[in-house]
């Protein structure tokens, strides 16, 4: 028995995480959470053109010992699997292959299952795979960016009206952020727009502007 | 201490000092007979008179008189008191509002809160980024109506010291009364209730190498408290309960083994963390003013990491720490500390609290910060918000 309240594998794998790291340009990737929530998850994929295995994978963490080593476990259940296989991965099967995690802590551990399955869902964007090809609209933009968040309070940029304006013309989108563009997070909220619109196939050009004092 | 773990965690609670022990131990083998009034048997006199030194012990270190000091059973309960005994008292009297700040301990704080829920209204103060709260401020909080102001002494978590003579003026003057929970401070920073208008002052002896268990209530002469648990006539009527006096013994006795050298090797500790983790580790802050501090805290965030990964990370390597972090903590929230001195959660959640004590030696301090050097590049490594990567 160990005194903590996580079990030998699980403090494994936080000691140890698997396939961490940044990946130079992967081939699709998402990240989640928020610094907010107090965990935040990126993975990074490289997949098969010909077969959609996924050949590497890779993933950084901001956050708690089992947001760390669920994002380490999942990279090795999803590495070698094709993409539909990886997006059927669960949060029960990434928490029994590290023998179990403290219920309190099931939030900390879904964001990494999240994380890969967007990713994968990013990959699928980013390479035509998802067939129907509805037009882009304001509405969807606006749905995306509810899966930004604000890094300030834990909730998303649009309910914390962090969105100054939105504007979507011939593929060329703008977002203005309240945000003054030297805050400690502008950088990542940026990043994490561009990441959440840009894989969208009408879509040509993302500017994120930084408006806050 | 625990085999090879090094407690820097005293803030939380202290090692109890085995000659507080000592003085505890007869009165729970010999003289354990409940304390008599004068005219009671011989061995429950004994008791009393124990009971009373101690007291008389423990009022003179702030500068009261030994019938202006009760024994409860902890902080938690003398701030309890202090709150709602001088809430209850004033309701009709005085009116049903007080006026407390944002970063109180929870028993001044969930006291706050419990009060409004039954009627009365509380004006939670905002302090400045440092941790301090301005007196002024204080006073323009106050209504006709104010019955109670409770300001802190100093900060559970970043140990910030308030200017209590200040504020306790601003009270004074308006004529209303002023309690401050003193639990991080009593024995440490020097508080004279003589010089200090302050009218209720918590302590507590777990965090001074004394028995868990065991605080007490500083009350001035002639102010107003309501008894709020029933049952006998202890403690001048103000609290019920046979008295603890192994508990009340050792709470004196850890008072008095409190030296001046003793505070100074603390605040060297304390310094030597502050500075070498500002100095070695990039991307670092200290939470609290720099020497308006108590001399044991150093609470410093990294940022980019979460603070449950550094204080798992330090547990393994025999370390104990806290973190304000929200993984960290029962609730799942993050600290209110740190938020409410204008930090934001990525602020909160990376910072460790470092805290000394007796039995804590100045190399601890070193070993502290060449660990945490190397946990958090550890964690920054695989974070995903850390810009320092690259170079690295």
């Amino acid at each position: 028995m160990t005194p903590f309240p996580y079990n030998e594998i699980v403090l494994e794998h936080f000691r140890n995480p698997r396939n961490v790291g940044k990946m130079e340009n992967p081939d699709g990737k998402a990240t989640e959470g928020s610094p907010a929530c107090g965990d935040m998850v990126a993975v990074y994929l490289k997949v098969n053109e010909e077969n959609k295995v996924i050949e590497d994978i890779k993933f950084e963490s901001y956050g708690c010992a089992s947001n760390i080593a669920t994002g380490s476990i999942i990279t090795e259940l999803a590495k070698g699997k094709t993409l539909e296989e990886a997006k059927k991965i669960t949060w029960k099967e990434a928490s029994e292959a590290l023998g179990g995690l403290p219920a309190l802590k099931a939030h900390c551990s879904v964001l990494a299952v999240e994380g890969l399955r967007s990713a994968v869902r990013d990959y699928e964007e980013r390479h035509g795979l998802v067939t129907e090809r509805v037009p882009t609209t304001l509405e969807t933009l606006h749905k995306r960016l509810k899966h930004v968040m604000n890094p300030l309070c834990g909730l998303d940029v649009v309910r914390t009206d962090l969105v100054k304006s939105l504007t979507l013309e011939d593929g060329a989108v703008k977002v203005e952020i309240a945000l003054p563009a030297d805050h400690q997070f502008a950088a990542v909220v940026k990043e994490d727009i561009k990441d959440k619109i840009e894989p969208l196939w009408d879509i040509k050009d993302v500017v994120v502007e930084f408006v806050g004092e | 201490m625990f085999g090879e773990t090094t407690y820097l965690d005293n803030g939380a609670a202290t090692r109890l000092d085995e000659r507080v022990l000592e003085a505890m131990r007869p009165y729970y083998f010999d003289t354990y007979a409940v304390a008599t009034s004068e005219f009671g048997y011989s061995v429950g006199i004994t008791a009393r008179e124990a009971l009373d030194e101690a007291r008389a012990a423990l009022a003179a270190e702030l500068g009261g008189r030994p019938n202006e000091f009760i024994f409860t059973s902890g902080s938690t309960e003398s701030s309890n008191t202090a709150v709602k005994g001088v809430a209850m008292a004033l309701a009709e009297k005085k009116g049903r509002h007080l006026v407390t700040s944002k970063i109180e301990d929870f028993p001044v704080l969930n006291s706050a809160r419990a009060l409004e829920r039954q009627g009365y209204r509380v004006t939670y103060l905002a302090p400045d980024g440092d941790g301090r709260i301005d007196p002024e401020a204080v006073r323009a909080a106050l209504e006709p109506d104010t019955a109670l102001v409770s300001i802190q002494h100093a900060n559970q978590e970043i140990g910030t010291v308030q200017d209590i003579a200040a504020i306790g003026a601003v009270c004074r003057e308006a004529g209303v009364v002023f309690h401050s929970d003193a639990t991080h401070t009593f024995t440490r920073v020097p508080l004279d209730v003589g010089r200090v208008p302050v009218d209720l002052v918590t302590v507590s002896a777990h965090t001074i190498h004394g028995p868990r268990g065991v605080g007490g209530l500083y009350v001035r002469k002639g102010t107003p408290l309501r008894k709020w648990m029933d049952g006998g006539f202890q403690e001048f009527d103000l609290r019920a309960g046979v008295e603890d006096i192994a508990g009340a013994a050792g709470f004196a006795a850890a008072a008095a083994l409190i030296t001046q050298e003793e505070t100074d090797h603390i605040q060297a500790m304390r310094d030597r963390v502050i500075e070498r983790a500002l100095a070695e580790i990039p991307y670092t802050m200290l939470n609290g003013h720099r020497t308006e501090r108590t001399p044991q805290n150093a609470n410093i965030t990294f940022h980019y990491v979460e603070g449950e990964s550094i204080t798992l990370q330090l547990d393994m390597r025999g370390f104990a720490v806290s973190t304000g972090s929200a993984c960290f903590s029962k609730s799942l929230e993050a600290s209110h500390v740190i938020m409410g001195i204008g930090g934001d959660h990525e602020r909160a959640h990376g910072s460790v609290r470092f805290t000394f004590g007796r039995y804590n030696v100045m190399e601890d301090a070193d070993r502290i910060i060449d660990n945490i050097a190397e946990v958090v590049a550890q964690l920054r490594a695989i974070s995903p918000l850390y810009p320092g990567k690259e170079q690295a």
